[in-house]
C-alpha cells in the first residue's frame, strides 16, 4: 500500500505506508518544489500538510508530535511548539494562521 | 493602525506622575483608542519609567530594576507617548494651561491628569534628617538602604503596618538585627483586629525580630557627625540603633494641586468626582493623590487602578465611574499570609464575629457576619488560603455555616469550599475587577491574564484562577492522562508498562483512550520508560519501537534542532577533559561539513548547521574516534564541569576532574523529568560553579560535600547542603538516591531546583528519604541505578549499528539523496550562520495561506 498525494494533475504516490511510523510524519518533496508533511495516527489515518512552519520559515512540520484534542488529530510543530490541525491545516494555536492540507488516502 | 493626526492638531494630554497608576492609566488609553486622538505627554519625577512598586521589597530577593518594570520596552514608542523622565512639575498654571518645571521647560495642556501618589510621612521628632534616617518607597530608597546596611549591624522600622513589616523583613534579610516600633498596641493595626495582630505577633518575634508596640518615637539620637546612633521612644526606653526606615503611613502628593487652588480633602487628597476630574474640569486625578467621592483616599493599587479606567472612559467618551473600592487585602509578610477583606473591623451594626484562634500555630481566623448570616468580611492570620474563596463571597449566606469555614480541615471542618461554589459574578482579581464568569471564558493562566489581566496585578488571586481553570484542581498532567507524572511513574514501574498506547488505553481519561495522545504526555511517558527500562524490561534505546513515535523531535534525531531546520551536535566531553587527538577530530569533523563550532556554557563544543541527512556521516566519525553522545538533546544528564583541582592548581584539595568524569560517566543517558546537571569543584573557591548545579560537589581537606537543587538559566536558586564531608563511595551513593528519588515524584519538566522549592517538608524531608532512609526506599533507589548504569550504551552507536534506524534521516522520504533547499547558511566571522532570508519572514505574502 502507498502513500498518496492529491495534487492539482492527480495522486502523486510519496512513499510506501509502512515507511510512516504510526504517530510520527516524513517529508516529501513535490514535482514543483513545494514540501508536504505526511503523517500516519495509531488508528492508521493518513493526512498531509505543507512541511513549511509558518512561524519560522523553517520546513520542519514533518518533525514535529503528533496529538489529538476534541478527537481531532494535530501535529506540534518541533520549533515553537504551535499546533497545526492535520485536516483542515489551521493553527490552534493563531487562529490567523494555516497551512495548506492535502488530500491524502492509501492506494 | 489608523492614520494619526499631526500632533499640532489634536488636543494635549499631559499626565504628571509616572507611578503604577499612570502606567495603568496610559494603557487604559491605549486600548480605548485615545492615545491616537490626544497628543499624549508624560512627567515622571523618578529617574526610570514606572515599575512595580508593590513588589519593591523583591529588590533585596535580587530582582533587577529592569525585573520590576511595569513598562514594556517599546510602549512609549508604539504608542508616540513622549516620556521625560527624571522632570517633575513643579507649578500648575490652570489660567494658562500649563504646567512647569524646575528646569523651566514649561508643557502645555488641554487635559491634565495627576497621580502623583504619596510620599512617606516621617514623625516630626528631633533628629529624623540624620545620616541613618531613610523612607521606604521608591528603587533609590532601597539602594540607599542597602549602601548603609553594609557598615550597620541593627536597624529600626518606625511603624508596625503593612510596610513596616515588609521594610523590617527587608532589614533582616541584610543582616541586620531588626526592632518594630509600633505606636498602636498591635501590628497592622489597620488590617487586622486584636486577635489577629496578638497571633501575627507571636509568629514575628518567632522569627527574631523584636517588636515593640504602644511606644512612639520621640527622637532620634546621634552621635556628634550627625549619624543615628538610638531612638528614645515615649515610654523612656532607649533603642541603639544604626539605622532607622520611618514607615508610619503615607500622605498624598497633593501639594501642586493645593498650589494651584485645587479642592483638597481635608485630611488631604486631591477632590475628584465620579469620573475622577477635580474642581477644575480639565484636570483629573488619579491613585494615591486622590481622595474620591467615597470621601477615602486609598493607599492600594486595586482602587487606583479602576480610577485610571475611570478616568480613561471619561476622557475617551465611554461611561465608566470611580464610586469606591474593596480594601481587601492578602499579603505575605515575612513568610505570614495575612488578608483582611470587607468588613474586618466589624463596624456594621448588629455583627456578629465566629473566631478561631490557635496561638501554638499562629493561626487566626475571624469571620464577620450579619445578623441573617451574610458574610459581611473577615481577617486571616496565619493560614488565608481560604482567601480567595471567602473574599468573592462577601456579601453573600455562604452556603455552609461560618463556623465550617474558619475550622481547620479534620476538625470538623470537612467542607473545603471550592471557587466552584462562587456565583460567576464574583469578583476572583480585585487588582483589576475580574469575574468568575470572565476567568472561566478563559482556556489557561496565560490567557486568563493576557485577556483580562486578571493575576498580573499583586498576584493573590492566581491560585484560585488556577482552581477555576479547567485542568485545574485537577493535577492531571494533560488532557489525556488524570494522573500526574509522579502517578504514572508508579503505574508504569509496578505493572511494567513498556507500550505508551497501553499505558494510555488502560489508564488514560476516558475520553483519551484510544486516542492519539499529545505533545505532552508522549515525551513524557516516553521518559519515565527510558528511566525504567532495565526495571521494567524495555528497550533501553529511546527510539526502538513504538518509543520512537513518543520523543520529542530532539530525541528523536539524537540532535538538536535549530532554527532553520538544522541540527548542532554536541559530543560528550566527560568532565571537560580533552585530549589533543580528540579536539583534532572534532576540528577536522567540522572543517570537513562545513560546520559552525562554538565552545558551550558547559564546557563542551557544539558543532552547528548539519542537515539531517549529514548526522549519521557526522557520527559515524566521531564515535570512530571514541566520542559519544552528548545528550544536548535529551531530558537527561547534560554535563558535570570541572575545575582543574588539586592536580594542577596550587589551592586545589581533591581531584576534581576525575570525579567529575567519574559522575558523568555513571549518569550519562540517564533520562530524567528535566535536564540534569552538575560540576565538581577542587574547593571551596568554587570556579566550577557547583553550587548552581542540580548535584554540585566541591571538595573539603576530608572528602566531598554534596549540594542538591541548585539552577542557573530563568530562575537561578543557590543549591542547598546536603551532606559534608562525604567519601567517593559515600558521596554516589547519595547522588544515586537523590537522582532517583527525584525522577520518581518530579513532575513533567520540573528542575531539582523547584521539585526541592515543592517538596513538603523540603530539604529536611529530602534528607530524612535518602540520607537516614526512612521512607525505607533506599534499596530500590539503589538498586534502579544500579540497573540504569548496567544497561547504558551509546545511542549514536546503537543507531549507527542498524541501517534501518539511519533511514529516518533524510530530508525527503521520496527523494532521500536530495537535501533540504532551505537550510542555506551565509558566512560570518570566518565561519557561517543560517540564511534567514530564504525562509521568507512570516509576514511576506503568501505565508499565511489560508485554504
Ligand atoms: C549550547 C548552549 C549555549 C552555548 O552556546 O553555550 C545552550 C543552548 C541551549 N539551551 Fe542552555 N545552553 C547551554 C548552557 C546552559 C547553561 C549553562 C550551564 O549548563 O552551565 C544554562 C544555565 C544553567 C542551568 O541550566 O541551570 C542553560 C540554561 C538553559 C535553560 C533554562 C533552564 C532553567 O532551568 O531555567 C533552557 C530552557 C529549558 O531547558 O527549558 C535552555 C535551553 C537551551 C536550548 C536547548 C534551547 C532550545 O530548545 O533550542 C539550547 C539548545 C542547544 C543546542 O541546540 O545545541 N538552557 N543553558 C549551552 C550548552 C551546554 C552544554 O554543553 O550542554
Ligand atoms: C514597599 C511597598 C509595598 C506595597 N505593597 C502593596 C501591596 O501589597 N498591595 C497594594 O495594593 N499596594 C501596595 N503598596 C502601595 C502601592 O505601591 C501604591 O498603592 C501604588 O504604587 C499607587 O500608585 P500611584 O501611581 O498612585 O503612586 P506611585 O506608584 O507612588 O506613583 C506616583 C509617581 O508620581 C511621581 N510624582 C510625584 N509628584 C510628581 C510631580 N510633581 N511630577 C512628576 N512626577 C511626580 C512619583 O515620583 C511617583 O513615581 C505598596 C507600596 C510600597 C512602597
Ligand atoms: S575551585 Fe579551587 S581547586 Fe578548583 S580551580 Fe578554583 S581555586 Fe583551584
Ligand atoms: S487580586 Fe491582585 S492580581 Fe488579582
Amino acid at each position: 500500500m502507498n502513500l498518496q498525494l492529491r495534487l492539482d494533475e492527480g495522486w502523486f504516490t510519496v512513499c510506501a505506508a509502512g515507511a510512516v511510523q504510526p504517530g510520527r510524519g516524513v517529508a516529501a518533496l513535490l514535482p514543483d518544489g513545494r514540501h508536504a508533511a505526511l503523517f500516519i495516527d495509531r488508528t492508521g489515518r493518513a493526512y498531509a500538510i505543507d512541511n513549511r512552519d509558518p512561524f519560522t520559515g523553517a520546513s520542519v512540520l514533518s518533525r514535529g508530535l503528533l496529538g489529538s484534542a476534541s478527537g481531532r488529530a494535530f501535529v506540534a510543530s518541533p520549533l515553537l511548539k504551535q499546533r497545526f490541525d492535520l485536516e483542515s491545516g489551521r493553527c490552534l494555536d493563531d487562529e490567523e494562521i494555516a497551512v495548506q492540507a492535502y488530500e491524502v488516502r492509501l492506494g | 493602525m489608523p492614520p494619526t493626526l499631526p500632533a499640532a492638531d489634536r488636543p494635549t494630554l499631559l499626565l504628571v506622575g509616572h507611578g503604577m497608576v499612570g502606567q495603568r492609566f496610559l494603557e487604559a488609553l491605549v486600548e480605548r483608542g485615545a492615545t491616537e486622538s490626544h497628543r499624549v505627554v508624560v512627567l515622571c519625577e523618578e529617574p526610570r519609567a514606572a515599575y512595580d512598586r508593590v513588589h519593591l521589597t523583591s529588590y533585596f530577593e535580587g530582582k533587577s530594576a529592569e525585573d520590576l518594570s511595569l513598562t514594556p520596552v517599546d510602549f512609549m514608542a508604539k504608542h508616540g507617548i513622549e516620556l521625560h523622565l527624571g522632570e517633575p512639575a513643579e507649578s500648575i498654571d490652570r489660567g494658562a494651561r500649563t504646567v512647569t518645571t524646575p528646569s523651566g521647560r514649561s508643557f502645555a495642556y488641554d487635559v491634565l491628569v495627576l497621580a502623583t501618589g504619596s510620599y512617606p510621612f516621617v514623625p516630626p521628632v528631633p533628629g529624623k534628617d540624620a545620616e541613618g534616617c531613610f523612607v521606604y518607597r521608591t528603587i533609590e530608597d532601597l539602594e540607599a538602604i542597602e549602601a548603609y546596611a553594609k557598615d550597620s549591624t541593627r536597624g529600626a522600622v518606625v511603624g508596625g503596618g503593612l510596610l513596616g513589616l515588609e521594610a523590617a523583613g527587608a532589614l533582616k534579610g541584610l543582616g541586620l538585627s531588626t526592632q518594630i516600633v509600633e505606636f498602636a498596641p498591635r501590628l497592622m493595626p489597620a488590617q487586622v483586629d486584636e486577635g489577629g495582630g496578638a497571633a501575627l505577633l507571636k509568629t514575628i518575634t518567632g522569627m527574631g525580630l523584636d517588636v515593640r508596640t504602644g511606644a512612639g518615637t520621640q527622637e532620634i539620637v546621634t552621635d556628634e557627625a550627625g549619624r543615628v546612633t538610638g531612638m528614645l521612644l515615649t515610654d523612656g526606653t532607649e533603642l541603639p540603633t544604626d539605622l532607622v526606615v520611618f514607615s508610619a503611613g503615607v500622605r498624598p502628593r497633593d501639594q501642586l494641586a493645593r498650589d494651584c487652588g485645587l479642592d483638597v480633602g481635608e485630611r488631604g487628597g486631591i477632590k475628584v468626582d465620579e469620573e475622577c476630574r477635580t474642581s477644575d474640569d480639565a484636570v483629573y486625578a488619579i491613585g494615591e493623590c486622590a481622595q474620591t467621592v467615597d470621601g477615602k483616599v486609598y493607599g492600594l493599587v486595586a482602587p487606583g487602578y479602576a480610577m485610571a479606567e475611570a478616568a480613561a472612559d471619561a476622557i475617551a467618551g465611554f461611561p465608566g465611574s470611580f464610586t469606591g473600592a474593596d480594601m481587601s487585602t492578602k499579603l505575605k509578610l515575612l513568610g505570614v499570609d495575612v488578608a483582611s477583606f470587607g468588613d474586618a473591623h466589624g463596624a456594621t451594626e448588629g455583627c456578629l464575629d465566629v473566631v478561631y484562634a490557635d496561638s501554638r500555630s499562629g493561626t487566626y481566623k475571624k469571620l464577620v457576619i450579619d445578623p441573617d448570616g451574610k458574610l459581611l468580611g473577615g481577617v486571616l492570620v496565619g493560614d488565608a488560603d481560604s482567601y480567595g474563596m471567602l473574599r468573592p463571597l462577601t456579601g453573600s449566606v455562604p452556603p455552609v455555616s461560618p463556623e465550617q469555614l474558619v475550622l481547620p480541615a479534620g476538625a470538623g471542618g470537612p467542607v473545603k469550599l471550592g471557587p466552584d461554589a462562587l456565583p460567576d459574578d464574583a469578583i476572583i482579581c480585585s487588582c483589576h475587577n475580574v469575574t468568575k464568569g470572565q476567568i472561566c471564558a478563559c482556556g489557561t493562566l496565560p490567557e486568563v491574564k493576557q485577556c483580562t489581566k486578571a493575576g498580573t496585578g499583586c498576584g493573590s488571586c492566581v491560585k484560585t484562577i488556577l482552581q477555576l481553570l479547567p485542568q485545574s484542581g485537577d493535577k492531571g498532567l494533560c488532557g489525556c492522562f488524570g494522573h500526574t507524572r509522579a502517578e504514572l511513574y508508579e503505574i508504569v514501574k509496578v505493572k511494567r508498562i513498556t507500550s505508551y498506547a497501553r499505558l494510555l488505553d488502560e489508564h488514560g481519561r476516558e475520553s483519551a483512550r484510544g486516542s492519539e495522545g499529545c505533545e505532552i504526555c508522549k515525551p513524557t511517558v516516553g521518559s519515565i520508560i527510558a528511566s525504567l527500562a532495565p526495571s521494567i524490561g524495555a528497550e533501553g534505546y529511546v527510539l526502538a519501537g513504538e518509543q520512537a513515535a513518543l520523543q520529542d523531535t530532539n530525541d528523536h534525531f539524537l540532535a538538536n534542532m535549530q532554527r532553520n531546520g538544522s541540527y548542532s551536535i554536541v559530543p560528550r566531553i566527560p568532565g571537560g577533559e580533552i585530549t589533543p587527538e580528540k579536539l583534532i577530530v572534532i576540528g577536522e569533523v567540522a572543517r570537513d561539513y562545513g560546520l559552525y563550532t562554538k565552545i558551550t556554557g558547559g564546557q563542551r563544543i557544539d558543532l552547528f548547521g548539519a542537515r539531517v541527512d549529514q548526522l549519521p556521516g557526522i557520527w559515524a566519525r566521531l564515535v570512530d574516534a571514541g566520542f559519544e553522545s552528548g545528550h544536548a538533546y535529551g531530558k537527561a544528564l547534560r554535563t558535570v564541569k570541572s575545575c582543574v583541582g588539586q592536580t594542577w592548581c596550587r589551592y586545589g584539595v581533591q581531584d576534581s576532574v576525575r570525579m567529575a568524569i567519574d559522575l558523568e560517566l555513571r549518569y550519562r543517558g540517564l533520562r530524567a523529568p528535566h535536564k540534569l546537571k552538575s560540576a565538581v569543584s577542587g574547593c571551596a573557591r568554587e570556579c566550577a560553579e557547583a553550587q548552581s548545579k542540580d548535584f554540585g560537589v566541591i571538595a573539603t581537606a576530608s572528602g566531598w560535600n554534596l549540594y542538591v537543587g541548585g539552577n542557573g538559566g530563568m530562575t537561578p536558586r543557590h543549591a542547598d547542603l546536603l551532606a559534608q564531608d562525604l567519601s567517593d563511595t559515600e558521596l554516589i551513593r547519595l547522588i544515586d538516591r537523590f537522582l532517583m528519588f527525584y525522577i520518581r515524584t518530579a513532575d513533567r519538566l520540573e528542575r531539582t531546583a523547584s521539585w526541592l522549592e515543592r517538596l513538603e517538608g523540603g530539604l529536611d524531608h529530602l534528607r530524612e528519604v535518602i540520607v537516614e532512609d526512612s521512607l525505607g526506599l533506599c534499596d530500590e533507589l539503589e538498586s534502579l541505578m544500579a540497573d540504569h548504569v548496567a544497561g547504558y550504551s551509546d545511542e549514536w552507536a546503537e543507531t549507527l549499528r542498524d541501517p534501518e534506524r539511519l533511514a529516518r534521516f533524510v530530508s525527503f522520504v521520496n527523494a532521500p539523496g536530495t537535501p533540504d533547499p532551505t537550510v542555506q547558511f551565509v558566512a560570518e566571522r570566518d565561519q557561517m550562520k543560517p540564511d534567514l532570508q530564504v525562509l521568507i519572514p512570516l509576514d511576506a505574502e503568501g505565508a499565511l495561506s489560508v485554504r
